[in-house]
This record gives C-alpha cells, structure tokens and sequence, in this order.
C-alpha cells in the first residue's frame, strides 16, 4: 500500500506491505538508522520514536497506520550541532555506553519531560522502565532525566 | 587441515607450554616486532612510525585495534596514544580507526587470567610465566579483546608508541633547523621551536620518515599527565546521543540486499529437510540459501526477510546434548560425585576439616544478549572481500572469511565496528562466517545479515551451568574451614571446540574468582570437577567468576554466619591481600556498615577478584508488603590507576547492574533441545525502576594496572543473596532468585 506521512517534519511517500512495521520503514526504506531494532516485540523500547506527540514502539506501528502521521525520530529531535536539551544532558553526563539503546532511551525521556516537566524518581521509573539498557547505564540515565527537566525549565 | 587451525593449534599449543614453563620458540622470535600493516600503503613523504601512528596526507592517524564493546576502549586507546604524542583528542587533522586485523595488534596480556597463578602471587616464577606469556602472545599475533584485558595490554605500549612518534618527530624539526632535540618543546600536534614558532607534526612526516624511529623513550610521570587521570568526553559520545552513530548493523551499500537466517533451534543441530515454497511467496523475499545449519532467506528488507524466514516449513535434526534440563542438572550433580579434576586450592586438610553445614549451589545458563542483534555487511567479489562487523577476535574472524569465500587472507578487508554490546556473544563466529557463505553465494551483491532476537537468543552460546557443593567449619567464632567443590561444563573447551581444537588441560574458568580467593582461611579446599559438554557455551561477561564468585562469596557468608561473626569484620579479619582488603574497608565505610538500619532493611558484603581487580560490594534490601527492594549497593574496587574517571564510574556501576539483573531475573532453560527463553520478555535483566543508587569508589593501591569490564559483576550475585538473609533469614543458593523470592 502506499501511504503518506511526514518523518522529522518532511514529507515521505512509500509503497510497502500493511503490517510493514515504521521501524522497518524508516531504517530500510528511509535511511533512518537512529531507530534501532533490539527485540521486535515492545520489550526493549530501542526503537521508540514520536507519533503524533506520542512515545511509541516502532516495531509495534503498522505501515496501515500511518497515514498522516507525524512522526519524530531521534534525528530530527535534534543534530550533533543543535542538541536538544534531554540530548544536550546525554552528552553531559556522559551516559552512553554501546549507546545502541540510547536513542530510545533519549526519545523516551524526551516524551516523559513533554508532558511532566519535573517529574519524580517514581514518575522516571514509570516512563522509563520499559527501555532496556544492558550496558546498564540506569544511573546516569536517572540523572541525565532530571539534568534535561533542569535545563528545560531554565 | 585449516590455515587457522594450524595457527590456532601452534597458538595453543605455546600457551600450554607457557604453564609448564618451557619455551619452544627462541629469543628472536619472542623479541621481534611483528610488522607494522601501516607501512603497506604509505605514499612518499607519509610516515608510520610503528603500527599506531600514521602521519599522511595532512592528517594523523591513531589506531585503535581494541574492538570497543561499550567500554569506551577506542577513545581510551587514542588518548594514551596522544597523552604522549602531545596531539588533543579534538584536533581537526586527527583520525582515529581500527586498523585492519594484524599480529602486530597481539594483546599481550590476554593469556593471564589462564595461567595458574593467583593474580595476588606477584613472585618470581608467577612473573617471569605472565612475562613469557604475554611475549607468546605477541609472537602469536593473536588479536583479541576479552578478559578486561585491554587496558592492560595498552597502557604502556601505547604511551610508548606516542612517546616514539614524537621523539621522532622532534629530531626531525631539530635537524631542519639546526637545533638539538632538548631545545624544543610539542604541543597540540606541533613541534614549537624556541621562538615560538610551531612545526605541525603533518609537516614533519616527510623529513620524519627518513629517520630511524626513536626507542626506549621513557614514559612521563603520571603527575604530569595533561589527559588521562581526569575527566573526558568520550568521544562516541555524541554520535551516541543524537543516532548518528553508525553501528554494525546500521551500514548500508549501494545495491545491498538484506538476508536473515532460519537455523535449528537446537544449538549445533542440522536441517534435514525443509519447504520454502511459502517464504518464496511472501513478495519481497528473492532467495532462499542453504547455510550451515540451517538457511538464509533474501530479501529486499530485513522485514520481509524475516517474515520469509518465518514462513520457512523445516525439519531439524535433534540436539546433539541432552534435550531436558533437568538432565543437565543431573549430569552436574553426577560431576561432583566423581573426583575433581583439579583440586586448584589446597590448604590444611579442608577435606577432613570442614565438616559442617553442608550447601548445595546453583548457577543456570544465561544468555549474552547483547541489545544489536549480531549479522554483518559483507560484499563478496571475484578479486576480495569487504565485511562490516564488531568481533572481538578480528583476526580470526578475517581468517574464517577467507576460507569461506577462498579468497587469499589479504583480499579480505574487516572492519571492525563500535558493538552494540557484547558481553562475550561477539568472540563467537557464527554470524561471521553465514555471512560469508550468504555473500559467497551472492557474489557481486553486497548482502546485510541481521539476526532477527529470537534467532540471537536461540544461538546465544550462553554462560555455563554450574553447580557447587560446600561445608564448612567454626572455631571459636572464626571461619576455620571451607571446602568448596564446582561442577561445571568446560567454557573454554566448548569455545575451543568451534575452532577446532580440544582443551587437554584442567579448565581453570571452573573455579576462577574462587580458587584464587584472597583469605587466610586455615583449612580451605577448592576443587574444579569438569562436567561433560552440554549446550554449547561461551565466555560470559566475567566468565568463571559469575558463577565461582557466587559460590565462593555465599558460602563464606553462611559459614560466617554460623559463627555469629560479623560478615564484613570476619572477610578483613581473613583477607591477605591489601588491595583487596582496601576495597572491604572501602566499602565498609562508605556504607557505614554496622549503622542501625530501618526495619525490614539488610545488608550483605561480598568480594571477588576476578582478573586481577578485587571489587567489594555491599547491596542493601528492603523487605517490603510487595517483595524485595534494592535500595543501595555501594561499591570499591582498585584498578591500580584510573585513566578516566567518568567512564570507569559508569563501567562500575553497568557491571553491578548486569550481575545483579541476571541474579534476580535471568535463566536459559533447555527444552526438547531448545533454548525456552525466545526474547527479552523471558530474559530481561534489570529495569531502571529496580535499580538502586549504586554508589562508587575506585582505589589506586594496587602493584598493576587492571581492567573494569568484567570484575564488578561476579560480587553483585552473592552480595544481593547476602543481603536478603540479613534482611529474611532466607537463604537462596540458586539463581534466578526471582525462582524463590519477588523482587518490586
């Protein structure tokens, strides 16, 4: 099916199979490979990107829903040279290790500090726990959430 | 036989001769340099001063030949190189890569942690073996990153390999100028004259290249370190928090297509027969491939590859090991009723002297799971060969390659790539050589292979099962005995096999983290009893230790309790080591341990060294209505110097995470011959809402410079199981514990 919807505010147009997940969408037909693929099945929150304002599971999103959509990935967030802030606190803090999970990491926390923008260590466990990081980089990605609400507020 | 069996026989063959102290190789061929694979394609007016640095074409090239797994070892590399090059890490003309697979990359200390000597035995004979080891290693050419080695095997060799270049360097611009070496300073990639003027080391190279390289320039003095010893910027740090990273599995090519592969779930077992007529009507999938055990299916996506995989009718072959869990249980059980096949620690007749609290332990597989699932990009021509993969033996892997394609080792280009994790799953070559076999078959097209998870997790070669028995005995209130027997598979005998060699001697990764335990205990006995293979199995983030460590670090624990001694104040009454035993007061304080707690709250200490570094831990846990709560784990190790403080606080605190994780929640259980966890919802690790301050110090106390990657975990296991007896009087010895108890 072809289907048209706009990626990092511009316009893409692709013909793929219905059930063709985005986060296939956007690393193989897109050249999008900030989203990645760990798990396939919404356990390890790597390939989260935005829908319309939302944290979603890529791998989760059908091509059949995505029909005008807005969707925001971890490229257009923010460049090397135009961090956003919860980027900008990453880099800081220093908390990547393999990084591979990280963009869904950052993607996470980006939608967790849209919609509270201090949030409690309880409020961070509830956004957060469903990314995995195996490095286990926990800590720094606590710190680095309440780093970036600092940053947002000032 | 194989180019690489005949290379890793002679590989292997050496190391056996290193434990038993002869020498089979002469002087010369300990002593050489093995070539610098810079030098092959300088142009004139280029300079590679040794297998490091390459100064061409206006820019400075820094090798990094380490693979860099998430521990931050690529920037670490660079920035001994340029601590003594005098070159900052965020000049514009410096290019730092992997370097293409070489002997002259041998890590020389790689083969350590197997040879048989406590790392606290820092005496002669214990010497002079690691000395002629790593001497071994470097004749062998083997090109290897494991073992948190890598700091060790680069911290000198790499500050020399600067110090050289830039000695170098400075006799060249003394020569131009008619000046002595002494009279001239290096700054920021540049010789500055004593009138102030600068020289850029890229100008140099020519009048550089003509001169013999300066040797035996001694290293500067830590005090006067301007980089390593203080905080860095990683410099994958950026790329990493913006997706800009570009990882193994993220490389494309012009024309590529995708592939995955449909293997026997049973690890090791063939396809003996299969339909593809509907994978071949998915649209989309071009192609199904046979491929050692089992197929390849290609296709214009990794999607629709992997729904043509799953679209594949197969019919497997049964597990060559046996199909039920429980029988491996059996078989480890049956292990420890025979005798040992090495008794390793051996001290005032534990045998008849611990003769109390009989204990049974239990440490399941576990899977590596590494968030990029494995594969590779691989382009095959008539003429060469290019692949795009992490792998933590490079050369090996380069090698495997050639033999698959038949194309000479030198056609053969790897590039190795920053891993999304590995935990050891990457010293494995599976991925390498179906991707060979795949690009062999497609030759012309370049082909991306991706591992759908299911597929990585059913091929993880987990950890090793492992299973103890212990007894000990009290004294007045003091531990007086512990006799501690394991049973394990072989790890090492498993990894060697897919190489194609046999292990003959006793595999010291039954008991490592155990036998080498730093306490004056004055009967203790550890003996390793070797099970027969299972499952295929491989090295595991710490190897021996995550299971040893467990063992050793929990019956301590009950014995010390059965003598109503105090857990920390009993391990430093017995510790004979004083790195190790700065990590126990380390810790001790910094929780002030002993402080009252509030209800329901419990402590527990453990203490492993495992290659070479001794880390304490002490993990706190709340009982709580809804289960079990960690609520702090405090931590000291002592690496001997830290090179950077950042990283090695983030390293600490993942392996803490890592080991507490696959304590609680972590388990490979075999069923009909098939792994019966599929994905991370069966095999999870720790989520960021169980995990708890962990708090760290790094000591400096130790007579060497030690690595991170591996000894924070093996402590966390026992230390979590310590702290729920003291706060339940429950005591697990089996992981997961999540078996037993519910963690919130």
């Amino acid at each position: 099916m072809k289907i048209s919807f706009t990626v990092n505010g511009a316009a893409q147009s692709v013909d793929v199979a219905e059930q063709m997940p985005l986060l296939w969408i956007l690393r193989d037909r897109l050249g999008l490979t900030g989203t990645k693929y760990g798990c396939g099945i919404a356990q390890c929150g790597a390939c989260t990107v935005h829908m319309d304002g939302q944290a979603v599971r890529a791998c989760q999103v059908q091509a059949q829903e995505l029909e005008g959509a807005e969707v925001l990935t971890i490229e257009g967030l923010g460049q090397p040279e135009a961090l956003h802030a919860v980027q900008e606190a990453w880099v800081e803090l220093q908390v990547a290790q393999c990084g591979y999970c990280q963009s869904g990491q950052i993607m996470q926390a980006a939608a967790l500090l849209e919609l509270t923008p201090d949030p409690t260590d309880d409020e961070i466990d509830a956004a957060m726990s469903g990314n995995l990081c195996r490095c286990g980089t926990y800590p720094r990605i606590r710190a680095a959430v309440h780093a970036a609400a600092q940053k947002l507020e000032s | 036989m194989s180019r690489l069996t005949r290379l890793t026989r002679r590989a292997f063959i050496l190391g056996s001769v290193t434990v038993t102290g002869g020498v089979a190789f002469g002087v010369y061929m300990l002593n050489r340099s093995p070539e610098n694979p810079l030098t092959e394609d300088l142009g004139p007016g280029d300079v590679s001063f040794n297998p490091w640095i390459r100064i061409a074409d206006g820019r400075i090239t820094l090798i990094a030949p380490h693979t860099d797994l998430g521990q931050g070892i690529r920037h670490m590399q660079a920035a001994l190189i340029a601590e003594e090059l005098d070159v900052d890490l965020d000049q514009p003309e410096l290019v730092i890569e992997t370097g293409p697979p070489a002997a002259a990359y041998a890590n020389r200390a790689l083969a350590e942690e197997g040879l048989p000597f406590m790392p606290q035995d820092l005496g002669p004979v214990a010497e002079i073996s690691r000395d002629v080891a790593g001497r071994l290693m470097g004749a062998l050419g083997l090109q290897g990153t494991g073992g948190s080695s890598s700091v060790p095997d680069s911290y000198e060799k790499l500050r020399q390999a600067g110090a050289m270049a830039r000695e170098t360097l400075k006799l060249a611009a003394a020569r131009a100028h008619g000046l002595q070496p002494e009279e001239l300073r290096t700054q920021r990639g540049a010789v500055l004259l004593p009138d102030g003027r600068a020289l850029p080391y890229v100008d140099l190279a020519a009048p550089a290249a003509k001169l013999r390289p300066r040797h035996d320039v001694p290293l500067r003095d830590p005090a006067e370190w301007r980089i390593l010893g203080k905080p860095m910027q990683r410099m994958d740090v950026l790329a990493k928090s913006t997706g800009t990273l570009r990882y193994g599995i993220d490389q494309s090519l012009r024309g590529m297509v995708h592939a995955t592969v449909r293997l026997n779930p049973r690890p090791g077992g063939h396809l003996e027969g299969h339909d593809d007529s509907a994978a071949l009507a998915v649209p989309g999938v071009s192609r199904v491939l046979p491929v050692t055990g089992g197929l390849a299916v290609i296709a214009q996506d990794t999607w629709t590859a992997f729904q043509g995989a799953e679209a594949l009718e197969c019919t497997w072959s049964p597990a060559p090991f046996p199909a039920e869990q429980a029988e491996h249980w059996d078989i480890l059980h049956d292990a420890l009723e025979t005798p040992p096949e090495k008794i390793w620690r051996d001290e005032g007749d534990a045998a008849s002297r611990a003769t109390g609290w009989p204990m049974e332990y239990r440490a399941p597989y576990l899977a590596h799971a590494p968030l990029e699932p494995i594969g590779a990009l691989i382009h095959v021509t008539e003429e060469r060969c290019d692949i795009w993969v992490s792998h933590q033996f490079p050369g090996m892997a380069q090698q495997m390659v050639a033999e698959i394609t038949g194309l000479p080792l030198e056609a053969v280009h790897l590039h190795n790539q920053y891993a999304g994790g590995s935990f050891g799953h990457r010293l494995e070559f599976e991925n390498v050589t179906r991707a060979a076999e795949i690009g062999t078959a497609l030759r012309g097209t370049p082909v991306k292979l991706t591992y759908s998870r299911e597929e990585d997790m059913a091929h993880d070669f987990p950890r090793q099962i492992a299973m103890a028995r212990a007894q000990g005995t009290i004294l007045g209130g003091h531990v007086e005995a512990l006799d501690l027997a394991i049973a394990a598979p072989s790890v090492t005998a498993s990894q060697m096999s897919r190489i194609g060699l046999s292990v003959p001697g006793p595999d010291s990764q039954t008991v490592a983290g155990a036998w080498s335990m730093p306490y004056a205990i004055p009967a203790l006995r550890v003996a390793g009893h070797r099970a027969p293979d299972l499952a295929p199995i491989s090295s595991w983030r710490s190897v021996g230790a995550s299971h040893a460590g467990f063992f050793a670090e929990s019956a301590l624990d009950e014995v010390i309790h059965e003598g109503h001694a105090d857990p920390l104040e009993e391990r430093l009454r017995l510790c004979n080591y004083a790195p190790a035993r700065a990590c126990l007061e380390a810790v001790g304080e910094m929780c002030s341990w002993g402080s009252p707690l509030p209800d329901g709250r419990g402590r527990g200490v453990a203490m492993v060294m495992s290659f070479g570094t001794p880390v304490a831990e002490v993990v706190e846990v709340e009982d709580t209505p809804a289960g079990l709560r960690m609520t702090n784990v405090w931590v000291a190790a002592d690496v001997g110097r830290v090179l950077d403080p950042v990283n090695i606080e983030n390293l600490i605190q993942g392996g803490v995470v890592f080991g507490l994780g696959h304590a609680i929640n972590c388990q490979i259980t075999y069923s009909d011959g098939m792994a019966e966890q599929t994905n991370y919802h069966a095999h999870a690790g720790l989520r960021l809402y169980q995990c708890p301050p962990i708090h760290v110090r790094v000591l400096e106390t130790g007579p060497k410079v030690r690595g991170i990657g591996e000894p924070p975990v093996p402590p966390a296991a026992p230390a979590l199981a310590n702290a729920i007896f003291a706060a339940t009087g429950k005591r697990l010895r089996e992981m997961p514990f999540d078996k037993f108890v519910t963690f919130v």
